[in-house]
């Protein structure tokens, strides 16, 4: 039990999709402008990562070395379909919200590394773990990034007024103010890394 | 006697020349266009300036303290980014812009690069950029001069912009700096004579203002409103930042080329971009980000125009 829980662990702090193995960077840098956003992009691509590294693993002896990739498009894309049908049906404001980013879990490299970095190589429980903890990561990650970009740049958090009279830095809606948070705080976690070891 | 003929090695000149002295040298080549902003804008003006100084200032001793670094204060290079960046400010902004923005320029612009030297930009106008982006608002609403009180009034460049027919102010007003804008870039006669007074003493070479303002100049008069060579490059000379920008801030040392060939082309290259906002861009005004632009080109024009060592070919 104990190796299942740092496989799921691993995902979160040692090996962070966004903030250490900085994978995913797109749709981070283009729905995190609110923490509602974020949020949904998270379970979206936890659900897709959980679903992928699974199937992945069951079939992994019957992919053929050369065409992997696109068995595992394959695999990823019904999982996505799954996931941008069901938002349409029972939260369209927020598919609206996240748009084309959606579909484009397709090709996100976090599912798309985990698929061919650790699900075709390991055993279906520990894909599970792993799949789970790099899902939990992202949106950890995701929260953290459009926490500060919500509250700086639109004085909001959850679409609640935090301070009143607070003057919103619009440069942090937009897609210069993504990069400047994400890069600050890559740089944060890299000084605590090595202030560690 | 043995210690007369005492042998070392080179160099054995010596001047008192130094980075801390240079950077305040600077400052004092700033001082006549803050004393004409402040003689223009009034007390606004003058508390603009100082909160930038003093944050900027604060921000980099308490960085160097936070990071166990070598304390910076006094080499001056703060307190010109400070000056700068307040200097590229309306004067009736409120009392936090300026200290956000000398915060930012500071901390992000400079010092998470490691310090002077390092950064790839001009980090005043890192921190001008940063709060024209976020409170656009503040930073385009110009004060009218001469009058102590918040009416706004549009930029030259701005109502050539919107294409209003103002009243074109003369030439000798616009040298003078009686017009609305930033409160270190209206008066260019006080921006003249600290420029000049670097250009004499050798701080910055003529090469990076002469073909930023010149291609400016020509291009605005080549491209001008009425068809070709209809331009009023004067006007497009006299207002704006280009007199503050082509001297004190595409100069920086650090974030400029070193041949004289390719200041040339950086200062092309900020003309360029200049003028090409100025009469498409969405902004009136395009100074802050030629220089940026051309910031980063500066590694590969240096790389591309290196002086051919002695002897080989």
């Amino acid at each position: 039990m104990k190796v299942y829980f740092q496989e799921f662990l691993k995902g979160i702090i040692k090996e962070n999709p966004t903030f250490v193995l900085a994978l995913g960077l797109c749709p981070t840098l283009a729905v995190s402008v609110s923490v509602i956003n974020g949020i949904g992009m998270g379970i979206a691509a936890t659900f897709v990562l959980l679903g992928s590294n699974v199937i992945i693993a069951m079939i992994k002896n019957f992919i053929p070395e050369r065409i992997r990739i696109p068995c595992f498009i394959v695999v990823i894309a019904t999982f996505v379909t799954i996931v941008e049908m069901t938002m349409k049906a029972y939260s369209p404001a927020l598919n609206r919200a996240l748009g084309i980013y959606v579909p484009l879990i397709v090709v996100n490299c976090i599912v798309l590394g985990r698929a061919e970095a650790y699900a075709q190589k390991s055993s279906v429980v520990n894909s599970f773990f792993d799949g789970l903890g790099m899902g939990v990561g992202f949106t950890l990650a995701l929260i953290l990034i459009s926490g500060i970009r919500e509250f700086l740049g639109n004085g909001q958090l959850m679409n609640h007024t935090i301070i009143k009279g607070f003057q919103p830095a619009f440069i942090f809606g937009m897609p210069s103010g993504a990069l400047l948070v994400i890069g600050l705080l890559l740089g944060f976690f890299n000084l605590v890394k090595n202030r560690k070891g | 006697m043995p210690d007369k003929f005492t042998v070392t090695a080179s160099p054995h000149l010596h001047n008192k020349e130094s980075t801390r002295r240079i950077m305040w040298m600077v400052v004092a080549a700033l001082v006549p266009a803050g004393i004409a902003g402040v003689v223009i804008f009034g007390w606004p003006a003058l508390r603009v300036i100082a909160l930038g100084v003093v944050s900027a200032l604060s921000t980099e001793a308490l960085l160097g303290v936070l990071t166990r670094k070598k304390i910076t204060l006094l080499d001056g290079s703060a307190f010109i980014t400070g000056l700068l960046l307040a200097y590229n400010l309306p004067p009736n902004v409120p009392f936090w812009i300026p200290i956000v923005g000398s915060i930012f320029s500071i901390a992000i612009g400079k010092q998470i690069f490691g310090g002077l030297g390092q950064n790839i930009f001009n980090p005043a106008l890192v921190g001008r950029v940063f709060l024209m982006a976020s409170w656009p608002r503040y930073i385009t609403a110009f004060a009218k001069p001469l009058s102590c009180d918040a009416i706004t009034a549009a930029t030259p460049l701005a109502a050539l912009k919107e294409g209003r027919v103002l009243e074109r102010l003369s030439n000798w007003d616009l040298f003078l700096g009686l017009r609305g804008g930033c409160i270190g870039e209206v008066c260019i006669a006080a921006l003249l004579v600290g420029a000049l007074f670097l250009l004499i003493r050798g701080y910055i070479t003529w090469q990076i203002p002469f073909s930023f303002i010149f291609t400016t100049a020509i291009l605005t008069y080549i491209l001008g409103p009425r068809g070709l060579f209809t331009g009023d490059w004067l006007l497009h000379i006299l207002s704006g930042g280009l007199i503050l920008g082509a001297f004190f801030m595409a100069t920086d040392y650090v974030t400029s080329p070193l041949t004289s060939l390719g200041q040339l082309i950086f200062g092309a290259g900020c003309g360029l971009i200049t003028a090409i906002i100025r009469l498409w861009g969405g902004y009136p005004e395009g100074v802050s980000y030629a220089i940026l632009m051309m910031n980063a080109a500066t590694p590969i024009i240096d790389r591309y125009t290196r002086n051919r060592v002695y002897g080989r070919r």
